[in-house]
């Protein structure tokens, strides 16, 4: 879709004077049946997730194997050289099968960073960033976002997308300032 | 027929009941969302004030002097530093377990007041967390140093060598390696994922270009969305619900190296929690250090409350009456167990050599100051929080220096007994310590966002989304969870 001046139309947002108010146009625009839309708040809205009909963040599963996989090569790790590569006797203690405790603390600290890392590195991926640029960033007002804006584009990706019917929504959801988002 | 006035009355007393037990706003004067972004961006956006400059110059100075102290000593050998037999670990152990605790309060405030849903946390985290990120640097200095030399530090490392030698993963040497990087490690993740959303707000507000790429490259192009909230949210739950049984695991180990030998005073099994709430005591008390004059410079009164004070000084007050409990306790077993050079250690610790350290450090700084916690008048009062803060952070010190070189002067026999005496390069390493701290705090809060703007966001009225709806009833998710 392109506007009049040739312009790729990315979508159409709409600003909200509170999270209250985007919190209840959130609630609107998902039940009009639209799947390619997007709030954006300077803070993470309690219940917003219902309101925009998403499930649990999946997250937590990668985190888990992250946490498998750190704890797997802490036993590979220890147990390799430990009772293989290099069986080490200190202090004439013992060193059979009930040492086994000993390896606990190195293991469970694996555990941690394996996890740990994974929870970084899956925020990041399953938000699409880093992305230094978005055609959101076109729309001027939007820099109050992180600030004390409150924000809901949809995009024209959509397959319900029509200009028409996103200006009536958005309108009739308590919509300010609503205007077309180009793509570049 | 009197339905309606019953009704009344009734409705009357839910909303008297309902003011009572209304709690004291978190931010105060009824601040919005940009006056909270205006205030806090502000402190990075302005040029740097003289006082700034004076205060760099002076710590920097001293980090350098530490630094040459450093480069002394790997240069000289460890003979620089007082230790000799039979006081093996003296004040760059003392040093290690000091920093590294002082980290403990940065972690509780972010992680495990996040899990107990401590609102009030989120205008000091930030920078607890920083606070943490620097103890720890400091921290690692001394065990990487003291090893003696330090080129060969990487054999802690279980790699692949050429001699086929590995470490022993069995000893509590090797788990400190572990826990201490670790613990490194997910802290600066932790923070780094709390950063985003605010190095965005200073990208969106950014007026030179080259500020703009900066904050933009490490904002990784944030943008506030809730499809994206919706993970982070998960991420931050999942790295605060690791951080927990991890900062409880890193001081553990910390007393594991102490508690598994066969010392009198180190060999006991009270030393993990013990080390872990002496961590958190001290940890506060520099929290607090750092943020009553961070608090007054920059005008943050609104944000720091006196309630947030007074939280932190009441966490003082239970953590310290843990540690009390525990250094009683480590009488009454020394008592208790019959064990003669148990009972003797006790005594000598008591009435030794180093009695000051124990009567000045241990008893009037740690046990005794705190107690003043006890009345709202001192909680409330910022000069006695504040004296009480540098007692704790002096005793903490001194309880380390008790338990290390304390256990060590004294040998089984009298021929092996000796004295501790710092040299200058000892001394010195520890200020320089001081001076790398304060240093990398004051770069903190010259360059990035002290208070995290996003969260402090949320404890504002106006953040909940449910306040104003049309019956006024307050929603929690399905799962009852509450978003803080």
């Amino acid at each position: 879709m392109r506007t009049p001046t040739g312009h790729e139309v990315y979508g159409m947002g709409a600003e909200y004077p509170s999270a209250a108010s985007l919190y209840e146009a959130a609630k609107i625009v998902r039940d009009a049946g639209f799947k390619r839309w997007d709030v954006h708040s300077p803070f993470p809205i309690h219940g917003m997730d219902e309101a925009m009909g998403l499930g649990k963040s999946w997250l937590s599963a990668v985190v888990l194997a992250g946490g498998i996989s750190g704890l797997l090569t802490a036993i590979l790790v220890e147990f390799g050289p430990s009772w293989g590569l290099y069986r080490l006797v200190v202090h004439g203690k013992p060193y059979d099968w009930k040492t086994v405790p000993a390896f606990f603390p190195i293991m469970f600290e694996m555990t941690v960073l394996f996890s740990a890392f994974a929870a970084f590195f899956a925020v990041l991926i399953m938000n699409g960033l880093p992305r230094p640029h978005h055609p959101i960033f076109n729309w001027d007002r939007f820099s109050r976002a992180t600030n004390d804006g409150f924000f809901l584009v949809i995009e024209a990706r959509d397959p319900r997308f029509t200009e028409l019917e996103a200006r009536e929504l958005l309108e009739r959801s308590g919509g300010q300032h609503i205007t077309i988002v180009h793509e570049d | 027929m009197n339905a309606a006035p019953t009704d009344v009355i009734e409705s009357e007393a839910a909303s008297t009941a309902e003011s009572r037990i209304k709690r004291a706003p978190l931010v105060l004067n009824k601040r919005n969302f940009s006056w909270i972004t205006e205030r806090i961006s502000g402190v990075v956006e302005q040029p740097a004030p003289r006082w700034w400059w004076v205060c760099f110059s002076i710590t920097g100075s001293i980090a350098m002097f530490g630094l040459f102290c450093l480069g002394y000593q790997i240069s000289t050998g460890v003979g620089t530093w007082g230790l000799n037999h039979p006081v093996g670990w003296a004040w760059d152990i003392t040093n290690f377990v000091f920093w590294i605790g002082i980290g403990h309060a940065g972690t509780l405030i972010s992680a495990i007041l996040y899990l107990l849903r401590q609102r009030w946390r989120t205008s000091i985290n930030r920078s607890a967390e920083a606070m943490t990120l620097f103890a720890v640097m400091c921290a690692a200095i001394f065990p990487g140093v003291h090893v003696g030399r330090v080129w060969m530090a990487w054999y802690l490392a279980p790699v692949w060598n050429n001699y086929g030698i590995w470490p022993n993963f069995r000893s509590p040497l090797m788990w400190d390696v572990f826990a201490v990087s670790t613990y490194f490690t997910v802290s600066v993740l932790f923070w780094y994922t709390g950063l985003i959303p605010d190095l965005a707000t200073l990208r969106d507000r950014a007026t030179t270009k080259i500020k703009k790429f900066l904050f933009g490259v490490f904002a990784c192009g944030w943008r506030g969305s809730n499809r994206n909230w919706r993970h982070y949210e998960m991420a931050y739950l999942l790295l605060a619900g690791l951080s927990t049984p991890l900062v409880l695991s890193v001081h553990s180990v910390v007393s594991f190296d102490f508690a598994t030998s066969i010392l009198p005073t180190w060999h006991t099994t009270i030393f993990p929690p013990y080390f872990v709430a002496g961590a958190i005591f001290g940890g506060f008390a520099m929290v607090l250090t750092l943020l009553i004059p961070a608090r007054a410079i920059f005008k943050l009164h609104d944000i720091i409350t006196p309630q947030h004070i007074d939280k932190m000084a009441k966490i003082i007050l239970l953590t310290g009456s843990f540690v009390s409990y525990a250094y009683t306790m480590e009488f009454f077993v020394a008592w208790y167990s019959g064990n003669a050079y148990e009972r003797f250690a006790f005594w000598n610790r008591v009435l030794g050599p180093y009695w000051w350290y124990w009567w000045t450090g241990m008893l009037f700084c740690n046990v005794l100051s705190p107690q003043l916690f006890w009345f709202r008048w001192c909680r409330r009062n910022i000069l006695v929080v504040y004296f009480v803060c540098m007692c704790v952070n002096a005793g903490m010190w001194f309880e380390r220096f008790i338990i290390i070189v304390g256990g060590l002067h004294r040998d089984f026999i009298p021929s092996a007994w000796g004295i501790f005496i710092p040299t200058w390069v000892d001394i010195w390493t520890f200020i320089g310590t001081l001076g790398i701290f304060t240093s990398l705090f004051l770069l903190f809060i010259r360059f990035l966002p002290m208070i995290a703007m996003s969260e402090v966001k949320i404890v504002l009225p106006e953040a909940d989304a449910h306040a104003a709806s049309p019956n006024g009833h307050h929603p929690v998710a399905a799962d009852g969870r509450e978003r803080t």
